[in-house]
């Protein structure tokens, strides 16, 4: 997509902080982002790197407390989903903001028909009655691959296979024709090759319909695949953000660099020994105040200590629009 | 190890014929009705100080295989021969002293260790059941295999849940080294774990493989993490082997259709390359192993099938010299490099490697 083009959904400065008996967690710390019209942004990062966290509380899926939205605003459509009643929140989740999550098990109601689940929000968001809303599930049912669309209307969740629940998961989230797509690991439960399936769908379905899509992922193999554009993110902070090839090809922060080699080739040379990131991730308690891949970079020198790394673009475009990253030796040594 | 002599070394696993059924039981008389086929005549052999990976999809009975090896289930068929001992045979107390020789190392390191027992006991427990020592021996020992693992010597009375998945995974290792065993079964050992943390944990299976000379089954759906570690690979559908064959032989080129869908399935960590990548994308969902299909279990989905794959089931076959194919598209090269077909067929199926 074009520079200039008015994004979809452009999050400005996002914390959330998780009230615990053991103190406060910081989950995600001054996170921005945006996301223009008809593109895959994709996020990586371990677990416990804010990227899920980030993704829920923009549109006010956490349970308060323990959590709480402190910070920072999330623009869509004109308007700041932060500051909507929690009954204007609940119009747009389905119907702006389509959301698919990683267990496709867990997330169907089992005691409904899939077919019941897809009615679902036509009725409640685009008005239609029964028998207009029948038809339109089995035609999303029949878009997102699934034979015979009609009849399995009527059966439940246990009678369909993990890819198959997927499938229905994302026809769901397509119903009422969302202008941005959330896909939290759509497809880390799946097997390779039903994974490949899901894949090849939504290439295709971005084709047909046109929607923009956030890729919730630690896979970079995933992210190589589809994406447009990457964020990465570490200890609840976007570390890195680039368009693919390019993060890919020129990656700057150490962490993207050690992650980039941790995995393994399936083709190419093969490497006699697997290069690590020593260490655990971060504990995110008490607000940030260094670096939080300080401990385990490699790189690591006096001010990564006593200063939390802003994003800075490399490629002299604004933060967001190129190529950026928030680290001290990326601004002061590899550059110098 | 052995000196270099003429005659070669025997395997140190070798597996005929395994097979597992799971039965099933309906109606009100609970009458036997059917089976799970979870493994259905599987052979390999696994030489000393070799890593086999063991890949497939859920479902395709790898985990089965990997329990059943070590008795953890009572099999159906087959015989499992470690280290000159049928362990299939064996009555319980003969089992009981085999045990130590062969171990295991399980997929979730949360669930696999008791919340209520120290570091010290979970990796201790081993010695209490199996050896005489005093409690002074014991814990010396402990301390040995805590470094061996690289879990700091303080940790000793900390409980499992103060510890992250790669550190857990670290005390289910050192567990499983307790008794000195010459044949570990790693059952998806870094499914559950970061893939920063995923690196660390096979560093560390590898350094000891080399410290220790141990022998590994290796099983995994990460097919890039098993072209790093296994030696040879062994690939799973539906209870069978579809494809055995050395590693690089197999990720270079796959003889199987299924091991060439499966392989071509995982994605590219590189943009250029995953995006110019022609993918064989497989259709449909795997059977049912309560019910495969008649002749090739993989003939539902494959792109290659014609008619005898939907009639007679391929053996497993030695096509080129070490690559086992069970498949019919294979197998005229199969029979035509061979005397005496039916004796041949026999040979082929051990799966042996020189």
């Amino acid at each position: 997509m074009a520079d200039g083009a008015t994004p979809v959904l452009d999050v400005r400065g996002l914390k959330t902080v998780f009230r615990t008996r053991g103190g406060e967690v910081h989950a995600v710390n001054s996170v921005s982002f945006h996301l223009n019209p008809g593109e895959l942004l994709g996020v990586v990062g371990e677990s416990g790197s804010g990227k899920s966290v980030t993704m829920m509380s923009l549109i006010g899926l956490l349970p308060s407390p323990p959590a709480d939205v402190r910070a920072g605003t999330v623009m869509l459509g004109g308007r700041d989903l932060l500051k909507m009643s929690a009954d204007d929140l609940r119009d747009v989740r389905g119907a702006k903001v389509g959301f698919v999550f990683q267990d496709p098990m867990t997330s169907l109601n089992p005691v409904f028909t899939v077919g019941n689940q897809i009615m679902e929000p036509l009725i409640r968001h685009m008005g239609l009655n029964k028998k207009q809303a029948q038809i339109r599930a089995a035609e999303l049912l029949a878009l997102v691959g699934i034979p015979d669309a009609a009849a399995r209307l009527k059966s439940y969740p246990h009678q369909f296979s993990g890819g198959m629940r997927q499938r229905v998961m994302i026809a769901i989230a397509l119903a009422c024709d969302p202008d941005v797509l959330i896909a939290d690991e759509p497809t880390t439960a799946l097997d390779v090759t039903i994974q490949a399936q899901i894949l090849e769908l939504v290439k295709d379905l971005r084709q047909k319909l046109g929607m923009a899509i956030v890729w919730i992922t630690h896979d970079l193999g995933v992210i190589a695949g589809i994406a447009d554009r990457v964020m990465v993110m570490y200890g609840g902070q976007v570390v890195e953000q680039a368009p693919v090839r390019e993060l890919f090809a020129n990656p700057q922060h150490p962490y993207t660099r050690a992650l980039l080699k941790t995995i393994p080739s399936l083709t190419g040379e093969r490497e006699a020994r697997l290069q690590v990131i020593e260490g655990q991730p971060p504990i995110l308690s008490g607000a940030p105040t260094a670096c939080p891949f300080r401990a385990r970079c490699a790189y690591a020198f006096a001010r990564c200590e006593v200063e939390n790394p802003e994003r800075r673009a490399i490629d002299g475009r604004a933060v967001g629009q190129g190529h950026d990253v928030a680290c001290h030796w990326t601004a002061e040594v590899a550059h110098a | 190890m052995l000196d270099a002599s003429p005659k070669p070394i025997p395997p140190l696993v070798q597996v005929r014929g395994l097979k597992m059924y799971f039965p099933i039981y309906t109606g009100l008389l609970r009458r036997h009705t059917g089976d799970v086929k979870a493994v259905d005549g599987v052979s390999f052999d696994i030489m000393p100080g070799e890593t086999l990976g063991l890949v497939g999809e859920s479902g395709c009975g790898k985990s089965t295989v990997g329990r059943a090896l070590l008795r953890l289930y009572e099999i159906t068929g087959g015989n499992v021969v470690i280290n000159g001992t049928d362990i299939a045979t064996l009555g319980p107390e003969a089992l009981r002293k085999a045990r130590p020789q062969m171990q295991m190392v399980f997929q979730d390191p949360q669930a696999s260790l008791n919340p209520r027992m120290t570091l010290a006991d979970i990796i201790g427990e081993p010695l209490d059941e199996h050896t005489d020592w005093n409690s002074d021996r014991k814990l010396a020992r402990v301390y040995e295999l805590m470094d061996a693992v690289g879990l700091n010597r303080r940790f000793a009375n900390r409980f499992p849940h103060e510890f992250s998945g790669g550190q857990r995974q670290r005390i289910g290792i050192a567990r499983a080294l307790a008794l000195n065993p010459r044949f570990i079964v790693c059952d998806e050992p870094i499914a559950a774990l970061d893939v920063s943390i995923q690196a660390q944990v096979v560093n560390l299976l590898e350094d000891l493989q080399d410290k220790l000379g141990l022998t590994y089954l290796f099983i995994s759906h990460d097919l890039s993490m098993v072209r790093h570690i296994a030696d040879r690979v062994a690939v799973m559908y539906l209870g069978r082997i579809a494809e055995l064959s050395p590693r690089d032989a197999l990720y270079a080129r796959p003889l199987h259709p299924y091991a060439e869908a499966l392989l071509s399935a995982v994605p590219e960590p590189d943009p250029t390359l995953a995006r110019a990548r022609q993918r064989i994308i497989l259709q449909g969902d795997v059977p049912s192993p309560a019910n495969p299909p008649k002749g090739c279990n993989f003939c539902t989905r494959c792109p290659k099938a014609f008619d005898l794959c939907r009639r007679v089931k391929p053996e497993l076959a030695e096509v080129e010299p070490g690559r086992f194919v069970a498949c019919h598209l294979f197998s005229d090269t199969a029979a035509a490099g061979s005397t005496g077909a039916s004796e041949a067929k026999e040979r082929n199926q051990q799966g042996v490697t020189q």
